[in-house]
C-alpha cells in the first residue's frame, strides 16, 4: 500500500462526487416508478455526508448510481473527476477498484474466508500484496485485532460490519459508500459503527457518503441531505438529532 | 483470486463432490478399459514370448487366401516330407513336427466343456523327444504317450476337478472317445489362454485323431550355434510349398501378440465408446450442477464484482474451480478404474469371454488420457455456466433474491433447438446412407449427429418441461395431496433446471431404447427369414449354436431309422475377384429342406450343380456383374483354384441368407477342403417332429456332444441367444450412463433443497409433516425422471428407425414390453435419486431453516 498513490483529493475544486440532474426510472409504461427525479449533488473531498429520507424515497437507488453499481436513466455522475455513466464495464471495474469502497446493509462477506481474508479480498482481486503495517493498524482501528482468523459465521453482526468496513477501506478508496450500514444492527452496535465511520474519515481522509435512518447520524455527519420522492428536499449542516427528527417528521 | 476460488470450493465440499461424481465414473470407465486391455495384452505377450523362447524358426501352414485374425479357421496342414528336408539343412540343429487343431473335452455330464467362446485348442507333444520346443509345462503327471492318453489344461482341471489317472471324453474329428488323463499342463506360465480348453496328445495320436497322417501343422526349428534365426529362415524358405511359411520364433511371438492385440483393440474401442457416452452424459450433469451452484452464488459473485473483480476474473474463478474439480475427479476416476477393470473382466467372463490376466498394467498413456480427458471435459462443461456468471451485474450484490440474467439467446432457444435437431438428423442421415464414405467418417458423422440430436433435444426440453411436468405430475397431484401438488409445481418451477436434469437421463435411456428396438427389429427379420427358409423337421447345429461342426454327426443321423433326408450346408472361406468370400457347399437334396426364392433358376439348381456348377446371391451377382453362364474362379485356402460356372442366382430373405456369397456342390467342397465342416444340417423324418423322433435323433448324437438337434422354433430361439447376449452386454454398459444421470438428479435435488431451505422451514412451520416433505421430494424426482423417459423413448425410437433403415437386416418393430420396462426403470431411478435429498429435506431443523440465509 505504501506505493499506492494517495487519493487525488485535489480533483476539480476538491470535489469527490458530483451528480448532475440524475433520474432513474424502473420499469416501463403504466407501472413505471421514478425512483430519482433530478438529483443534484456535490460532495467535497474528506466530507462525511449522511443521506436520509422516508422509505422508498430513492436513497438506495442514489447510492447505487453514485457508486457505479447501477446506471441513471439520465444525468451524469463523476467520481474523482471521471464521468462514470458512460464508462465501459472494464473501465468501471478499474475505477471501483481504485476509488470506491462500498459497505452493505447485509455485510456480504464471503462465508468461506476468515475475517482477514475478507478484508484483503479487494487487494487479492487486484493482485496486490497487502501492506502489513497498514492492515494491522486498520484492523486495530476496527477493533478486529483478535478476530482475524474467525469466519463470518463466528462473528457478531457488529463485528461482521466492521470487517465489511475494513474491507471497503483497505484499498484507501477516494470515497466510501455505505447503505444503511447500521440497519441490521442493534442501536448500541449501530452507534459504534457510526463512530467508526467518522473516525475513519478523519484518520484516512476518504470521503464518506452514507444512508442511514438514525437521527444520531446528525452528530457525526458534516452534512445531512434529505431525500423525498426522488428529490433532495433539504440540507442541514452541523445539525442536532432534534433538528433531524423535526425534518424527518415533516417529510413523512 | 485462484486461492479465493479454491477456498470457495473447499467451503462447498458436498456440492463439489456431487459435481465430481459424474466425472469420476466416466474417467473410471476410460482408465478401467485401458487397464483391462493393457493387462490382457501384456499377459498374452508374456505367454507367447515364453512359448517361442527356444524356437529359432517355425514353419506353419499358410492359407492361400490370406490370414484373417477374426476367423477361427485353421491354416492348411502341409506334407510331413518337409520335415526331413529341413532336418538335412546345414544350419539346423534340431527340428520337430507338430499338430495343432481343435478338439472338445467332454465333461462327466456328457456335455462339451465350455471354452468360454475361445476355441478348444489341441496340441501334440513328443513325450520322448527333445522338449525344448514344447510350449507347455507339466504342473503334475507326465506327457501323454500312446493312443489312449491325454494331458489337459490346468484351468479345466481345477475348474472341473480332474486329476491325473481319471478318464475324460474327447471329440476330435469323429465320435467321442475316452482317454486317460496322465498330466496337467499350463502354457507360458498361465493355466489357460482366455478360458480355452487344451487337449494334448502325443504326436502320432494327434496325427491320427485329426486325420493328418503324413501331414504337419508346424515345424519348430533350433539353429546350430553360429547360425542366426534370420539365416535359418533364409535357408528354409526355398524348401517351402505355397501353403507353408517360415518365421523366426521372435517374429512368430510378436505376430501372435499382435493378432490378439487386434482383437483386444476391438474390445477396447467398444468399451471406450461407452466411456465416451458416459462422459458425454457427465458433461450434462456437470454443466447443470455448476449452473445451479452459480445461480445460488449470484450474490457472492456480485459482491466480488463490487470489490473490483473484472468479468474475466469471475470467468477465471469459475473455470479454476471447474479445473480443480475435474482434476481431482479424474485422479479419483483413474484409480477407481483399477477396480472397474476387475469388474469389467467379470462382466466379460460371465458372458463367456475369459481372458488371461497377469500383473495389472497401469500405463502412462492410461494416466495421461484419463487425467487430460476428465479435466478437459469438466472445463468444457463449465464454459457455459462460467460465461453466464460473468453476466452477474455488481448491483445483484444488494438485491434480495437476485437471479442470474437470462442468456441473450434464450428467446430463440426453441428455434435454435429445432435447427440443431434438424442439422443433427441430416448429419446422421449422411453418415447412414451416403455411399462413398470411409468407415471412420461414417461413424464420425453418425456419432456426432447422435450427440447433436441429444444436445438439440436437451435445448428443446426447456420448452417441453412445463406441459410434460403438468401431465406426468397429474397422478401425484390427484393422489399425493399437498405434497404431490407441490412436487409437480416444483418440477415446473425452473424449467431449465428440470430440463437439463432430465436430459442427462434421456441420453442413457434413449440409447437403451435404440438398441432394444434395433434388436427387436433384427430378431423379427431373422425370424421372418427362418420362417421363409426352414422346410425341415429338425436342424443340426453346434451345441454352442455358432461353431461349425464336423460332418460326422450328420453322417450318424442319416443312419437313424425313419430319417429320410440329412442335408448339411458346408461352410468355409475362399477368394474370388480379389476379395475374401464365404463359400458354402450343398448336397443335391438341400432344396427339400431349405427354401429360397430364385431370381434366375429354380429349386432344382442345387441338385444340378455337378462338379463345376455354382450359384450366388442376388447381391453378389449384382456387385460382381454376374449372370447365369458367367465363369467364376474361386481360390481355396490350400491354394486350389475352382473354375466354376454360374448356374443360378437366388434372392435371400431380408433377415439373412442360409448360404454364403458363392455356393458349390458338397461333393466339390469336400474335395477342395482339408477338413470340411457343416455350418448346420437339416433333417427330415417320417412323421415329422415327434417326441419319439426327437429321442431317436438325440440318442444318435450321444457320442457327438459338440452337436445338437433343434426344431424350427428351437433353432430360432438358439440363434437369437447371440443377439440377447449382446443386448445384455449393451444394457450393462449403458447402465453406467444411467447411473451418472441418476447422480445428476441427486445433485439437482440436493442443491434445490439447499436453495429452498427457508421455504421448507416455512412449510414445516405451517404444518407440513416430515413424510409429506419426503413425498414432495420423491414426487419431484419421479416427475423429473419421467420427463427424461418421455424424451428418451421417442428419440431412441427415431434413432432406431434411421439406423434400422440403414442396416437393412432390421425390421421396425417396437418391443412394447421392454419400452414399458424402461419407463419403470426411470421411475426407479427417480426413487433412488430422491433418497438422500429427501432425507436431508425432512431432517431440516425448522427454526434454523427459517433463519437460513
Ligand atoms: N429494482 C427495482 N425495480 C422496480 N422498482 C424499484 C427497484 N428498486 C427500487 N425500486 C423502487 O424505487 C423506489 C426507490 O427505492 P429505493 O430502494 O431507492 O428506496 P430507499 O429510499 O432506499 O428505501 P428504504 O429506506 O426502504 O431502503 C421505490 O419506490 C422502489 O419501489
Ligand atoms: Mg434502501
Amino acid at each position: 500500500m505504501a506505493l499506492r498513490e494517495q487519493p487525488d483529493v485535489s480533483a476539480p475544486a476538491g470535489i469527490a462526487v458530483e451528480a448532475r440532474d440524475i433520474t432513474r426510472r424502473y420499469g416501463e409504461g403504466q407501472t413505471a416508478v421514478d425512483a430519482l427525479r433530478g438529483v443534484e449533488l456535490e460532495v467535497t473531498s474528506g466530507e462525511l455526508v449522511a443521506v436520509m429520507g422516508p422509505s422508498g424515497s430513492g436513497k438506495s437507488t442514489l447510492m447505487h448510481i453514485l457508486a457505479g453499481l447501477d446506471k441513471p436513466t439520465s444525468g451524469t455522475v463523476s467520481i474523482a473527476g471521471t464521468e462514470i455513466t458512460t464508462l465501459s464495464d472494464s473501465k468501471l471495474t478499474r475505477l471501483r477498484r481504485d476509488h470506491i469502497g462500498f459497505v452493505f446493509q447485509f455485510f456480504n462477506l464471503l462465508p468461506m474466508l476468515d475475517a482477514e481474508e475478507n478484508v484483503v479480498l479487494p487487494l487479492t482481486i487486484s493482485g496486490e500484496k497487502p501492506d502489513r503495517a497498514w492492515l494491522d493498524s486498520l484492523l486495530q482501528q476496527m477493533g478486529l485485532g483478535d478476530r482475524r482468523r474467525h469466519r463470518p459465521s463466528e462473528l457478531s453482526g457488529g463485528q461482521q460490519q466492521r470487517v465489511a468496513i475494513a474491507r471497503a477501506l483497505v484499498t484507501r478508496p477516494t470515497i466510501l459508500f455505505a447503505d444503511e450500514p447500521t440497519g441490521n444492527l442493534d442501536s448500541k452496535t449501530g452507534g459504534e459503527i457510526l463512530d467508526l465511520l467518522r473516525a475513519s474519515t478523519d484518520a484516512y481522509g476518504q470521503t464518506t457518503v452514507m444512508v442511514t435512518h438514525e437521527a444520531r447520524a446528525a452528530a457525526i455527519a458534516d452534512r445531512i441531505l434529505f431525500l423525498a420522492d426522488g428529490l433532495i428536499v433539504k440540507e442541514l449542516r452541523s445539525a442536532t438529532p432534534a433538528d433531524v427528527l423535526a425534518v424527518m417528521s415533516g417529510l413523512q | 483470486m485462484i486461492k479465493v476460488a479454491l477456498k470457495g470450493l473447499a467451503g462447498r465440499k458436498l456440492r463439489a463432490a456431487l459435481t465430481a461424481v459424474a466425472i469420476v465414473l466416466g474417467v473410471a470407465m476410460i482408465s478401467g478399459t485401458y487397464v483391462l486391455t493393457d493387462t490382457i495384452q501384456s499377459a498374452f505377450g508374456a505367454v507367447f514370448t515364453t512359448v517361442y523362447k527356444h524356437t529359432d524358426a517355425i514353419v506353419t501352414g499358410n492359407s492361400a487366401i490370406g490370414r484373417n485374425n477374426n476367423s477361427p479357421t485353421l491354416p492348411p496342414s502341409f506334407s510331413e516330407s518337409l520335415l526331413g528336408k529341413v532336418q538335412k539343412l546345414p544350419g539346423v540343429e534340431e527340428a520337430q513336427g507338430g499338430i495343432a487343431d481343435y478338439a472338445y473335452l467332454v465333461g462327466r455330464d456328457g456335455k462339451v466343456i465350455s471354452g468360454h467362446g475361445a476355441p478348444p485348442l489341441a496340441f501334440s507333444v513328443h513325450p520322448h523327444g527333445d522338449q525344448r520346443f514344447n510350449p507347455l509345462e507339466l504342473t503334475s503327471g507326465t506327457w501323454p504317450a500312446g493312443p489312449h492318453q491325454v494331458d489337459i489344461d490346468a484351468h479345466t482341471a481345477s475348474k472341473d476337478n480332474y486329476k491325473v489317472g481319471e478318464t475324460i471324453g474327447v471329440v476330435a474329428r469323429g465320435a467321442e472317445q475316452t482317454y486317460t488323463i496322465v498330466g496337467i499342463v499350463q502354457i507360458g506360465g498361465v493355466s489357460s489362454l482366455g478360458g480355452a480348453t487344451m487337449t494334448i496328445f502325443d504326436f502320432p495320436t494327434a496325427q491320427k485323431v485329426f486325420h493328418k497322417q503324413g501331414r504337419l501343422d508346424s515345424i519348430s526349428i533350433a539353429a546350430k550355434p553360429g547360425t542366426t534365426p534370420a539365416e535359418l529362415v533364409h535357408e528354409i524358405k526355398p524348401l517351402l510349398p505355397a501353403i507353408a511359411q517360415v518365421q523366426t520364433g521372435q517374429a512368430k511371438a510378436q505376430q501372435a501378440t499382435k493378432d490378439t492385440g487386434g482383437f483386444l483393440s476391438i474390445i477396447r474401442d467398444f468399451l471406450l465408446a461407452f466411456a465416451g457416452v458416459a462422459l458425454f452424459v457427465g458433461t450434462f450433469v456437470i454443466a447443470n450442477t455448476l449452473s445451479i451452484t452459480i445461480a445460488q452464488r449470484t450474490r457472492e459473485l456480485a459482491t466480488l464484482r463490487t470489490l473490483g473483480a473484472t468479468r474475466r476474473q469471475v470467468l477465471g474463478s469459475v473455470l479454476v474451480e471447474a479445473f480443480a474439480i475435474g482434476a481431482l475427479a479424474s485422479v479419483a476416476g483413474l484409480f477407481l478404474g483399477l477396480g472397474l477393470a476387475k469388474l469389467l473382466n467379470k462382466l466379460f467372463v460371465s458372458l463367456g469371454i475369459d481372458l488371461p490376466q497377469a500383473g495389472t498394467v497401469f500405463a502412462t498413456r492410461t494416466i495421461v488420457v484419463s487425467l487430460l480427458l476428465g479435466t478437459f471435459v469438466t472445463v468444457i462443461a463449465a464454459m457455459r455456466p462460467a460465461i453466464r456468471a460473468t453476466r452477474v451485474p455488481p448491483i445483484a450484490a444488494v438485491r434480495e433474491g437476485a437471479v442470474l440474467p437470462e442468456s441473450r439467446f434464450a428467446r430463440f432457444s426453441a428455434v435454435t433447438a429445432l435447427l440443431t435437431i434438424g442439422g443433427a438428423i441430416a448429419l446422421m442421415l449422411l453418415g447412414l446412407f451416403v455411399g462413398n464414405l470411409s468407415t471412420t467418417n461414417r461413424l464420425l458423422a453418425i456419432g456426432v449427429g447422435a450427440a447433436a440430436v441429444f444436445v438439440g433435444v436437451a435445448m428443446l426440453a426447456k420448452t417441453l418441461v412445463p406441459p410434460l411436468a403438468s401431465v406426468l405430475g397429474w397422478p401425484g397431484r390427484r393422489y399425493g395431496g399437498a405434497a404431490g401438488n407441490l412436487a409437480r409445481a416444483n418440477a415446473m418451477r425452473n424449467p431449465q433446471r428440470t430440463a437439463s436434469t432430465a436430459s442427462a437421463l434421456m441420453i442413457g435411456l434413449a440409447l437403451v431404447t435404440l438398441v432394444s428396438v434395433l434388436a427387436a427389429g433384427l430378431k423379427a427379420r431373422f425370424e421372418g427369414a427362418v420362417n421363409a427358409v426352414f422346410r425341415a423337421d429338425y436342424a443340426l447345429t453346434a451345441t454352442d449354436n455358432f461353431s461349425p461342426i464336423p460332418v460326422a454327426p450328420a453322417n450318424a443321423l442319416s443312419k437313424v431309422g425313419g430319417v429320410t433326408i440329412v442335408s448339411g450346408v458346408r461352410g468355409g472361406e475362399g477368394r474370388a475377384f480379389g476379395s475374401r468370400i464365404n463359400l458354402t457347399g450343398v448336397p443335391g437334396d438341400i432344396s427339400k429342406v431349405i427354401f429360397v426364392d430364385w431370381a434366375e433358376g429354380s429349386q432344382a439348381i442345387p441338385s444340378k450343380l455337378g462338379w463345376n456348377g455354382a450359384f450366388v446371391s442376388k447381391d453378389y451377382a449384382t456387385a460382381q456383374h454376374l449372370a447365369v453362364g458367367s465363369p467364376l474362379d474361386v481360390e481355396t485356402p490350400t491354394g486350389g483354384r475352382l473354375h466354376l460356372l454360374l448356374r443360378g442366382i437366388f434372392a435371400p430373405p431380408k433377415g439373412g441368407s442360409p448360404y454364403g456369397d458363392v455356393t458349390i456342390s458338397a461333393r466339390r467342397f469336400d474335395a477342395a477342403f482339408q477338413n470340411p465342416q457343416n455350418i448346420y444340417a437339416f433333417v427330415d423324418m417320417h412323421g415329422g417332429v415327434t417326441a419319439a423322433n426327437t429321442a431317436r435323433l438325440t440318442a444318435a448324437l450321444k457320442s457327438f456332444p459338440e452337436a445338437k438337434i433343434a426344431t424350427e422354433s428351437q433353432f430360432k430361439h438358439n440363434q437369437e441367444q447371440g443377439i440377447d447376449t449382446l443386448l445384455n452386454l449393451l444394457y450393462v454398459l449403458l447402465s453406467l450412463s444411467v447411473v451418472i444421470s441418476l447422480f445428476g438428479i441427486v445433485n439437482t435435488l440436493v442443491l434445490t433443497v439447499f436453495e429452498r431451505t427457508r421455504e421448507l422451514g416455512m412449510l414445516r412451520a405451517v404444518g407440513m409433516t416430515r413424510p409429506q416433505v419426503r413425498r414432495m421430494i420423491f414426487g419431484e424426482s419421479i416427475v423429473t425422471a419421467l420427463i427424461g423417459a418421455s424424451l428418451a423413448l421417442p428419440v431412441g425410437i427415431v434413432l432406431a428407425f434411421m439406423v434400422g433403415r440403414a442396416i437393412k437386416y432390421a425390421a421396425f418393430t417396437l418391443p412394447w414390453g421392454q419400452l414399458v420396462a424402461f419407463v419403470f426403470a426411470a421411475v426407479i431411478v427417480g426413487l433412488l435419486a430422491a433418497i438422500l435429498p429427501a432425507r436431508r429435506a425432512a431432517r431440516l431443523n425448522v427454526l434454523e431453516a427459517l433463519q437460513y440465509e
